[in-house]
């Protein structure tokens, strides 16, 4: 590309503080100096001294490595497991910067129980028995009162699995993960009304092997899905192309051969317009989808007039860029991926939009093929044998009449919504217990969400950080981090079946323990044992890996086995025959499912709300060196990005007299200010009609040192949520802000 | 023996995994860096381009740190590699205002540090730590009088550039372009 120097520059150093680095006074310097450890001196560690396995925890990749101590035992890094399907030995900026969770001076030390009201971070330290005899003492009312299926469970992460067996024997089947509703679960939905099954995690999509990656609005690399940026950097070397759909410039699409800088909410026409291409062109796999798919010719019809030109006014994509970005996928095919993205939840129609990219797969025949998405396979490992759970009288979904019947999992907005009391539901929640989700910042609508908690008769929330929630509990259970624990053994789908151990490093910091012991704790003081009747947590895991031909020796020597498929299934042959587990048993363009609901079974496109004068979209997304809200406060990612910034386009700012490196406030549509001013990044990367922030920023937990009162919060500007109709999804891209130059009011009189 | 590194910047994603991965393997202090990340956008909406460089030390064949240092800390040692002598450093930061790359800082110990190409991992047969944790594979390291090292190979087919070349400090950190 031929750029003329009247061109503007934009030069940032994404991290490194370079001469001089922060003013580091000597008190910060003894501080800082305890977060970090010495490497070995003298006498180099081989490279299989002294280290222990573990699956990271900072995000939900899971990716196992090893944990390396120096000579005095202190914790110093943390590299990749060359034998993980997850990491291939390479961790990311997260991972690698693990060490700085551990050494957190901050984090929680030891059981708190409230003492005024919540919200007051007013506290008092407890033991482990007084802590676990107030939440049973109000676990047992609430059963008594209400019924044990009013608890729930919200959680992240891998300590969650004890709790949601203490939930179930406790008769509540109440568990939820807002990485479903409020992340991936319209995907999920729309690949089962598709293709029978869903994407899962990780994405069963075959990078590696591709010549033709599209990303509509994910932006891999910002989004670290760690095995899935090294899968696209060897596509890269391997000459694939890559065609990236984003208003935003994005790493990403700086990679690609067809950026295709899309007006926000618009992808819906799009994605039909590429269909009709498809098939009017008659670009699609004939033999694929006359062997595999069922209601081509619905399909056909259905997106007749839905052409590049009609598209052309929706979306601002010329026609023509349509065409040849389609032609590019089509000449690659089978093995192209139109990626389903993973944070999918938008505009509130995202399981049809999820659809028409699950559609174009099954058009371009990338399903089951190499180069497009495989076929995972789990290693199935054996619980520890309990007796069975009792069957719930109620669940959430008595909340819901009729309603989100194809929400294949709990909605944790869903739970929130039906805290709140109202007469009209079958169901409402009175006692949750959080688990590794700050929820504050993860569900949208921050108010509601506290609202919410106010009705609440009991709060427990388990975490290794003081972030937000934590100040509405009524019990915060310290856990220590993953790098101090045992933990489930991580199984995940992937090309081979795999498994992976996480053991302690290091004993837990101050009175910190395990998610599986408190779980246990609580169960017997619920009369709830028998769930839990290991003696102990290495017991429970050598049986468990002794089923599936190792042992916790053998496992805490290797870290992760790698076992062979159980058959030669990776993708479909050409002309084999297949049965998808849709009602058709075929791949459904037309879908059944969706249609038994009342819902269209094919997508359309719909106009969604524009910003009004002096708005402009809000739109969020994430950065490489930091894991939603809960990583602000590590010293090493800080270090990396220590706040968040407002993306404007520099002809917006020119408007506005906003200066790169200015802090103003954003305001949204119904007058929330965000808490925390927030610098400008005035840059050609983002549209005029978008303000682009990272999430997980502007922290309001005075705790976190770090964290608090750095950048600000798009959680708190999003009061507007776009419920999707078919599971529950909250779409959250229909908001819009605008600039202003001072605090709110109360702010500035504080 | 001539110790060099290039660095993808088709490949790169600006992650920094490399800034992290350098500062727990040689424990460089928190607010401090050996190495950092650069991203530089050209052009105007929607026609623009990004450059992303993983940025070190150069250690250049013609070093003004080197030459500029009143007590012989600043020294080449096996294969090219700048180093500093920690003990030998009174930090009179001279070599700082020198460098053309911003590559050193003051350690608050008192003496000047920066990247070493992790030549105690170099010795051993390992790559750097940067290297060797990148989830991109960008970078790549070795001899240049070796045609077989990762970064002969890649500089044979690779177009590449340097840093400040009309600095005439003849650095060993390539950017493939």
């Amino acid at each position: 590309m031929n750029l003329s120097k009247t061109n503007r520059r934009d030069f940032i150093k994404i991290s490194g503080l370079g001469i001089g680095g922060l003013a580091v006074s000597a008190s910060n310097y003894a501080i800082y100096k305890s977060m970090i450890a010495s490497p070995p001196q003298g006498a180099e560690l081989s490279v299989d001294t002294d280290r222990t396995p573990t699956y990271c925890e900072i995000c939900f990749w899971k990716c196992a490595g090893w944990v390396y101590k120096n000579q005095e035992g202190k914790i110093w890094k943390i590299v990749g497991n060359a034998e993980d399907q997850h990491s291939n030995g390479r961790f990311c900026p997260r991972g690698t910067g693990g060490p700085g969770m551990y050494y957190d001076e901050d984090r929680l030390r030891t059981p708190l129980i409230r003492t005024e009201e919540r919200g007051k971070q007013a506290f008092r330290e407890a033991s482990w028995d007084e802590a676990f005899d107030y939440i049973a003492e109000k676990m047992k009312a609430i059963a008594e009162q209400h019924g044990p299926e009013c608890m729930a469970l919200l959680t992240h992460g891998s300590g969650g699995h004890y709790w949601g067996t203490l939930l179930q024997a406790f008769g509540s089947d109440n568990i939820a993960a807002p990485s479903y509703a409020q992340c991936r679960g319209p995907r999920e939905v729309a690949y089962y009304m598709t293709f029978g099954e869903g994407v899962g995690s990780p994405e069963r999509t075959d990078i590696r092997d591709t010549k033709c990656l599209v990303l509509i609005g994910s932006h891999l690399g910002e989004n670290m899905h760690n095995g899935q940026v090294q899968e696209m950097s060897d596509a890269i070397d391997k000459g694939a192309t890559i065609i990236t759909v984003d208003p935003r410039y994005s790493i990403a699409a700086s990679k690609s051969k067809y950026w295709l800088p899309i007006k926000p909410a618009t992808d819906l026409a799009l994605l039909l317009a590429w269909i009709h291409v498809l098939i009017y062109e008659e670009w699609y796999d004939k033999d694929y989808v006359e062997k595999y798919t069922f209601g081509f010719d619905q399909l056909k019809a259905h997106v007749k007039n839905m052409t590049p030109e009609w598209a052309y006014g929706i979306t601002t994509l010329a026609p023509d860029l349509i065409r040849k970005s389609v032609k590019e996928m089509a000449s690659a095919a089978p093995s192209v991926i139109v990626h389903p993205g993973r944070h999918v939840t938008w505009y509130g129609d995202d399981t049809q939009r999820s659809r028409a990219m699950a559609i174009l797969n099954g058009l371009l025949g990338s399903w089951g093929r190499r180069g497009g998405f495989y076929v995972p396979e789990t290693m199935p490992v054996p619980e520890w044998p309990h007796p069975p759970f009792p069957t719930p009288r109620r669940t959430w979904r008595d909340a819901y009449p009729g309603k989100y019947n194809l929400a294949y999992e709990t909605i944790a907005s869903g739970i929130c919504d039906a805290t709140i009391p109202d007469v009209n539901r079958g169901c409402n929640f009175k006692g949750w217990i959080v688990n590794g989700t700050n929820l504050i910042k993860t569900i949208p609508d921050s108010a509601k969400t506290l609202e919410a908690i106010q009705n609440l008769e009991l709060l427990v929330v388990i975490d290794t950080m003081p972030m937000a929630i934590t100040g509405w509990a009524d019990v915060v259970l310290p856990e220590c981090t993953y790098l101090e624990r045992y933990d489930s053994i991580r199984n995940a789908p992937h090309r081979k079946p795999a498994i992976a151990l996480r053991m302690p490093a290091a004993e837990p910091m101050y009175n910190t323990k395990p998610g599986y012991w408190m779980a246990k704790q609580l169960a017997i003081k619920l009369g709830l044992e028998d769930y839990f009747s290991w003696n102990s947590f290495e017991e429970m895991l050598d049986w468990q890996l002794k089923q599936v031909d190792t042992s916790l020796e053998e496992m805490q020597r290797i870290g992760v086995k790698t076992y062979d498929r159980s058959y030669d299934d990776l993708y479909f042959e050409k002309d084999q025959d297949m049965e998808f587990y849709t009602d058709t048993g075929k791949i459904e363009l037309y879908s059944t499912g969706l249609a038994a609901e009342g819902f269209d079974p094919m997508p359309f496109y719909t106009q969604h709300e524009e910003p009004p004068q002096g708005f402009y979209r809000l739109s969020y997304g994430r950065a490489p060196m930091h894991t939603f809200s809960r990583t602000a406060n590590n010293a090493l990612l800080k270090d990396l990005m220590e706040e968040n910034a407002a993306w404007i386009n520099p002809k917006v700012a020119g408007e506005w007299g906003i200066k790169n490196g200015q802090y103003i406030w954003l305001e949204n549509q119904d007058g929330v200010r965000s808490s925390f001013p927030i610098k400008a990044r005035v840059t050609e990367r983002t549209r005029w009609d978008t303000v682009y922030m990272v999430h997980g920023f502007g922290h309001t937990n005075k705790k976190l040192s770090r964290a608090y009162g750095k950048g600000a919060s798009d959680s708190e500007l999003i009061t507007k949520v776009l419920v999707d109709p078919i599971m529950g999804g909250t779409g959250m891209r229909g908001n819009f802000v605008t600039f202003k130059f001072e605090p709110k009011e109360e702010e500035a009189a504080s | 023996m001539r110790y060099a590194m290039a660095v993808d910047t088709k490949k790169c994603v600006g992650c920094s995994d490399c800034v992290v991965a350098c500062q727990t393997e040689n424990g460089v202090p928190i607010g401090y860096c050996r190495d950092w990340v650069v991203e530089v956008t050209d052009g105007t909406y929607p026609q623009l381009e990004i450059e992303i460089r993983s940025e070190r030390c150069n250690h250049c064949d013609n070093s003004p740190c080197v030459r500029c240092c009143p007590t012989g800390a600043s020294h080449y040692s096996d294969g090219g590699i700048v180093l500093v002598t920690h003990n030998k450093c009174i930090g009179c930061g001279a070599c700082i205002t020198s460098c053309p790359y911003d590559a050193r800082y003051p350690h608050p110990e008192g003496y000047v540090d920066k990247c070493t190409f992790c030549i105690h991992r170099v010795k051993k047969g390992l790559e750097p730590a940067c290297v060797a944790a990148c989830p991109t594979k960008c970078m790549y390291f070795g001899d240049l009088d070796d045609p077989k090292s990762p970064v002969s190979e890649i500089l044979k087919v690779r177009k590449h550039k340097t840093l400040i070349p009309e600095a005439g400090t003849d650095p060993q950190l390539y950017f493939l372009i």
